[in-house]
């Protein structure tokens, strides 16, 4: 790797397989691990279906009960402010959809750069508010562990790389490509071992929750 | 030989007049990022410049970069320029032909030892190699590219196969071909590249060498900055419609008719840094976004190597669909038995279950 063209050849080729490889096996130990395991039978009888209040719950859970903002507005606001515009950035930007398209051959339309661009720019606001938050608020800085920082380390990265390598900001451009899919690679091998598995697990323990809540015939 | 005449004078034998030399003078100040008050001193330097001798090797090369510089438009100052600093040897253009040919470059070594300039085109086979992939009169081009480069000025690497090894560097790259600067590390490189380079940035490497005597600002590919210090992307006409997120994604739909953005069809641009975009090619009438076509990349190292040319540059080249299906099969299995596992020794654990009285607890106690 002695120029930086071979860096991004490197990112693009084997570094890609090695990192797409840890994280797939990763993952979906993880996920058969806890399809497999399920839960302790329930032998009593069921009062309502489990289906319907499950899969409601995998969404009704993204809203936060007025409760929980207003004991925790900030939390709601900014989470929901940089998880959208991860998500929004991740999957509607056009090259973003090329990579996609060549990995699992299905494509959508996406956004226009510039909007990708300002979402972009709210994203990494909305991050660095959430970091400086967990530093500044007593509760927070005692429960924060390692893995935390991490895992903010890691998407921080991801998109401020992005952000340098759309606007050119590095020169050569090959470079700051190469460090952006390089960080992206960082992402998705620390995924299946931290806290960043919550992009899959989330749902899965929401649908249970809904699930055991509507056998019971219970509102969740 | 190198001829005694001065650019002026020479230039003036082959019709070209002041108008026109003014003209280029003013195109290379302009390319070199240069005031524009420079004009007048680079035609006067020019005009006085006695044009050093030029040796031109050839090695690993498809002559592709002498067609560009020779076929690219004619009459203009920028071949006629060349025509005379390069034809102390030159394989193509030489009318001298065996021993006469190599005695033509001994002699030009001979006579300008220290001052000539050596143009390479091709890459070559390098040390530890079968050096008979590529020789010349019975001579590996490692050897004659190190005789004549040591009374050199300066080498000029022409084309991206002299500059970064090319097109017979390709994997498994089968002659173990290097460029010109993995082999020489005492004289100043000048890398031109480019599948082949434009022939004015040729020529305006050579003007500004013949003008100020130095050579030029170069990036870290030892490439002149005021032709490869701005991407394709950054230059490039459709490079609105990338910003608009408006793309072609066939060659016959409505976005290709409508001149948008190559991105998707794997333009290579953005991680492409050229003069393509501003000075366009065959006396600037086109280039090849503006014919519709995406840009291939061909003026950096390893293009060759870096996926499809028509598939978008955020495309990895590894075949991820295949790793991900076997990684992901892997995976599920070493979840199954790890739940298979837990299950056993759920099993274990009822099977093994001794349940324990009030009565045999107290008697332990």
């Amino acid at each position: 790797m002695s120029n930086p063209m071979e860096f991004l050849l490197w990112t693009k080729g084997p570094m890609f397989n090695w990192a797409i490889a840890i994280f797939a096996l990763g993952m979906l130990a993880r996920l058969v691990e806890i399809f497999w395991l399920g839960r302790k039978t329930n032998y009593a009888e069921a009062r309502a279906s489990e289906w319907g209040p499950g899969f409601r719950t995998m969404i009704t859970r993204s809203f936060a009960d007025p409760g929980t903002f207003k004991r925790s507005g900030f939390d709601v606001l900014v989470g929901w402010i940089w998880h959208l515009g991860f998500i929004l950035v991740l999957f509607l930007f056009i090259p973003h959809i090329e990579l996609i398209k060549s990995v699992f051959g299905v494509a959508w339309p996406g956004l226009p750069n510039p909007v990708i661009d300002a979402i972009s720019a709210v994203t990494l606001v909305g991050l660095v508010a959430a970091l400086v938050h967990r530093l500044m608020h007593p509760v927070k800085q005692h429960l924060s562990t390692f893995e935390d920082y991490l895992t903010w380390g890691v998407t921080f990265l991801v998109v401020i790389t992005g952000y340098l390598a759309y606007h050119r900001l590095v020169n050569p451009y090959p470079l700051v490509l190469g460090l952006h899919i390089l960080s992206v690679e960082i992402f998705l091998i620390v995924l299946p071992f931290t806290k960043l598995t919550h992009m899959f697990t989330a749902f899965i323990a929401r649908w249970y929750n809904g699930a055991i809540f509507g056998r019971k015939g219970v509102q969740s | 030989m190198a001829t005694q005449k001065t650019l002026g004078e020479s230039l003036r034998e082959h019709g070209v007049t002041r108008r026109g030399f003014l003209k280029f003078c003013a195109a290379t100040a302009s390319m070199m990022a240069l005031p524009p008050t420079m004009t007048s001193a680079i035609a006067a330097a020019l005009e006085k410049a006695r044009r050093p001798s030029v040796i031109w090797l050839s090695f690993q090369e498809c002559t592709g970069c002498t067609e560009s510089l020779t076929r690219s438009h004619s009459p203009t100052v920028e071949n006629l320029i060349l025509d005379v600093i390069s034809l102390d040897y030159h394989h193509t253009l030489q009318a001298a032909s065996g021993d006469a040919a190599e005695e033509a470059r001994l002699a030009a070594m001979k006579e300008n030892w220290g001052s000539y300039l050596v143009v390479v085109d091709g890459s070559l086979p390098g040390p530890g190699s079968n050096m008979g992939y590529s020789t010349i009169a019975g001579h590996s081009n490692l050897d004659i590219l190190k005789e004549t480069v040591e009374g050199a000025a300066a080498v000029v690497a022409v084309g991206t196969c002299a500059a970064f090894g090319g097109l017979p560097r390709a994997f498994p790259n089968p002659t173990g071909a290097v460029a010109v600067q993995d082999i020489i590390t005492n004289k100043p490189i000048i890398n031109v590249s480019g599948c082949p380079p434009i022939p004015t940035v040729i020529t305006g490497v050579l003007a500004q060498y013949l003008t100020f005597g130095t050579l030029p600002e170069m990036d870290d590919y030892k490439r002149p900055l005021a032709f490869f210090g701005q991407s394709i992307h950054d230059r490039c006409y459709r490079r609105p419609f990338y910003d608009k997120g408006l793309f072609a994604e066939t060659f016959d739909d409505e976005g290709a008719k409508a001149g948008w953005c190559l991105y998707r069809l794997g333009c290579k641009g953005p991680s492409t840094y050229n003069a393509c975009a501003t000075m366009r090619w065959n006396a600037g009438t086109s280039w090849p976004v503006e014919s519709g076509h995406p840009c291939l990349g061909c003026s950096e190292p390893d293009f060759w190597d870096a996926g499809g040319f028509y598939q978008a540059l955020s495309v990895p080249t590894a075949n991820a669909t295949h790793t991900l299906a076997v990684a992901g099969i892997a995976g599920a299995v070493v979840g199954g038995v790890a739940a298979a596992v837990a299950k056993k020794q759920q099993q274990h654990a009822v099977a093994d279950r001794e349940p324990v009285t009030i009565e045999q607890l107290e008697q332990r106690l």
